[in-house]
């Protein structure tokens, strides 16, 4: 039943014109050679060069990279365990605990989480800083990767699994070798999730951080309360540039993975 | 030998995630609520700690008689934060009915759609996601300031005589939240409708239902289960949000998440905030509650 009606079409076209068109705009004027945001006045890389100069905008960037890296490595490790207990063990002592700390971390307000952590750090006495946001980063980013690794896992063929086990692979040999290569695009999808997360970050990271760390979405807000600048939209035109790159990058990743996934089901069928 | 380690391995599974969770995300909540019982002191941490699990049993119990309610006192007799609460659910509410309203023409457009560009269509909706929430909402400043492009598009059109003030208003944070949060109204939405089989609509005209009978008797319940997973996942945040009423919303809009922000950062009032953050909290235990169930039938599929 395909109606690929006026009326649908209408609405998909409106609907991802109000997704795009601002971003469209942000990045169109970070080409503005006039100082004003909405007035058009040629074409300009200058506000690009003024970037680049901005030392505490270039340390801030570092910071932000650093966290995400961490974090999302670590986040898709315990991520992905989670997933595994949710998926491959129904019953256990505490699961109905366990499954809401997965979920609720996805729709928790970010002043409750981030307040919390703080606190939390604050009372065990652990420095503020870098540690801090990435401990903090760890935690909420791992349960969106475990539910992105957990929707892969449901319709994973456990029976490949028993045959390796039954040709004497131990539970853990049988997971590196057969469980995770089939699994890997989900989890790599969960590890570029946790990082533009991190990335993003504005709240967690303004509560749970310290002197010395200062993140990139922190540097981009505090000069956003002081007015709209292009050379706030130019740092914004780069970041999206780098996630965008990142998900291109992750997409044919992940396609060429499962087209050689297919090609090789198909193969092993016809032997 | 073999057979102790694998069973080791498979508690490690469950075990390492569990305590990563019961310390970094449950345990705060508890020292949240007890700084919640205390009260403000000039100091750092400016607080006064309820209790010293040094001083063990006794000094726990001493504790407990010390607890004080203040704070949540506080809280019912500054007609403010009643306010923010109540401003914050009507906010939300209406911008996730309005987020309902959008979203589901783009869903049930897509899941029509040929299933060769379905994937496509997917990953569009999906890419806004990935680029950053703050400069979404930034972007939109740009637009909708008085001397900005939606007021200089609409001035040239001549569909208005003077700009329309809608930066720093509801109606801003209204537009923030339906943009930044459309996509997870319309992924939930979609995977229902994908997963619909269309025969039945088809059998459902052939008894004689009008199209839009038909939409409203049979497509529209069978899309329920998405439409409420896609309105727990705006509400939700949307209740506690600090980004969009702060940059997009004026100086008069209260909001929860903005006003714990506030009483934390600029009066470093943390036994106000944590009351504050508890309250929050009990208020979408609910709603919160509600979404866990249903993602964790949906995880039986």
């Amino acid at each position: 039943m395909t109606r690929w009606s006026r009326f649908n079409i209408a609405s998909i076209v409106v609907g991802f014109g109000f997704l795009y068109l601002p971003i469209v705009l942000l990045v169109i004027f970070s080409f503005n050679e006039s100082k004003l945001v909405t007035v058009w006045a040629g074409f300009s890389t200058k506000w690009y060069v003024s970037l680049f100069q901005n030392q505490a905008l270039i340390d801030a960037a570092w910071v932000t990279i650093r966290v995400a890296l961490l974090s999302a490595t670590l986040a898709t490790v315990l991520g992905t365990l989670a997933a595994l207990a949710l998926t491959r063990y129904r019953r256990f002592h505490g699961r109905v605990l366990f499954s809401g700390m997965v979920y609720a971390p996805l729709v928790m307000p970010e002043v409750i989480t981030g307040l919390s952590l703080l606190l939390l750090f604050v009372a065990i006495g652990l420095d503020r800083g870098f540690w801090t946001i990435t401990l903090a980063h760890i935690t909420f980013t791992m349960c969106f990767v475990a539910v992105v690794v957990q929707s892969r896992l449901v319709t994973f063929d456990r029976s490949i699994e028993e045959a390796a086990q039954d040709l004497g692979a131990t539970p853990v040999a049988t997971f590196f070798q057969v469980t995770l290569p089939v699994i890997a695009p989900a989890v790599f999808s969960g590890w570029v999730l946790a990082f533009t997360l991190s990335l993003d970050d504005l709240v967690i990271a303004s509560f749970t951080t310290g002197p010395g760390a200062t993140t990139l979405p922190m540097r981009i807000y505090s000069q956003v309360r002081l007015g709209v600048t292009p050379e706030i939209n130019a740092a914004c035109t780069i970041l999206i540039g780098v996630v965008a790159f990142g998900v291109l990058v992750a997409s044919i990743v992940t396609r060429t993975r499962e087209n050689q996934r297919e090609r090789d089901e198909r193969a092993a069928a016809a032997v | 030998m073999s057979k102790a380690l694998s069973a080791l391995s498979s508690r490690l599974v469950i075990i390492i995630p569990f305590v990563w969770l019961l310390i970094f995300f449950l345990a705060p909540f508890f020292i949240v609520f007890r700084i919640s019982l205390s009260t403000t002191a000039i100091a750092m941490p400016p607080y006064t700690p309820v209790f010293d699990l040094a001083d063990g049993i006794s000094g726990i119990l001493e504790g407990i008689r010390e607890f004080s309610f203040d704070n949540y006192v506080w809280l019912t007799q500054d007609a403010l934060y009643f306010n923010a609460y109540i401003s914050s659910l009507t906010i939300a509410a209406i911008s996730t009915f309005l987020t309902l309203l959008i979203a589901y023409p783009v869903a049930y457009g897509m899941a029509q759609a040929p299933r060769s560009i379905r994937p496509t269509l997917l990953m569009l909706v999906i890419l806004p996601f990935w680029t950053s929430f703050l400069i979404r909402v930034y972007a939109w400043i740009a637009i909708l300031k008085p001397e900005g492009l939606l007021n200089q598009l609409l001035l040239f059109l001549g569909v208005i005589d003077s700009p329309l003030v809608i930066l720093n208003t509801n109606t801003a944070i209204y537009i923030g939240i339906v943009y930044s949060y459309l996509p997870f109204m319309v992924l939930p939405i979609y995977s229902a409708l994908e997963k619909m089989d269309g025969s039945l609509v088809e059998a459902a005209q052939d008894l004689g239902c009008t199209p839009t009978t038909a939409f409203w008797k049979v497509t529209f319940p069978l899309s329920l289960p998405g439409v409420v997973a896609g309105c727990m996942l705006v509400f939700i945040p949307a209740v506690g949000e600090f980004v969009i009423p702060d940059l997009l919303g004026g100086s008069e809009t209260l909001m929860i998440g903005k006003t714990l922000w506030n009483e934390f950062n600029a009066n470093r009032d943390w036994p106000v905030s944590s009351a504050v953050a508890i309250i929050l909290l009990m208020i979408l235990v609910v709603p919160i509650m509600f979404f866990q169930n249903a993602q964790t039938k949906s995880e039986g599929r």
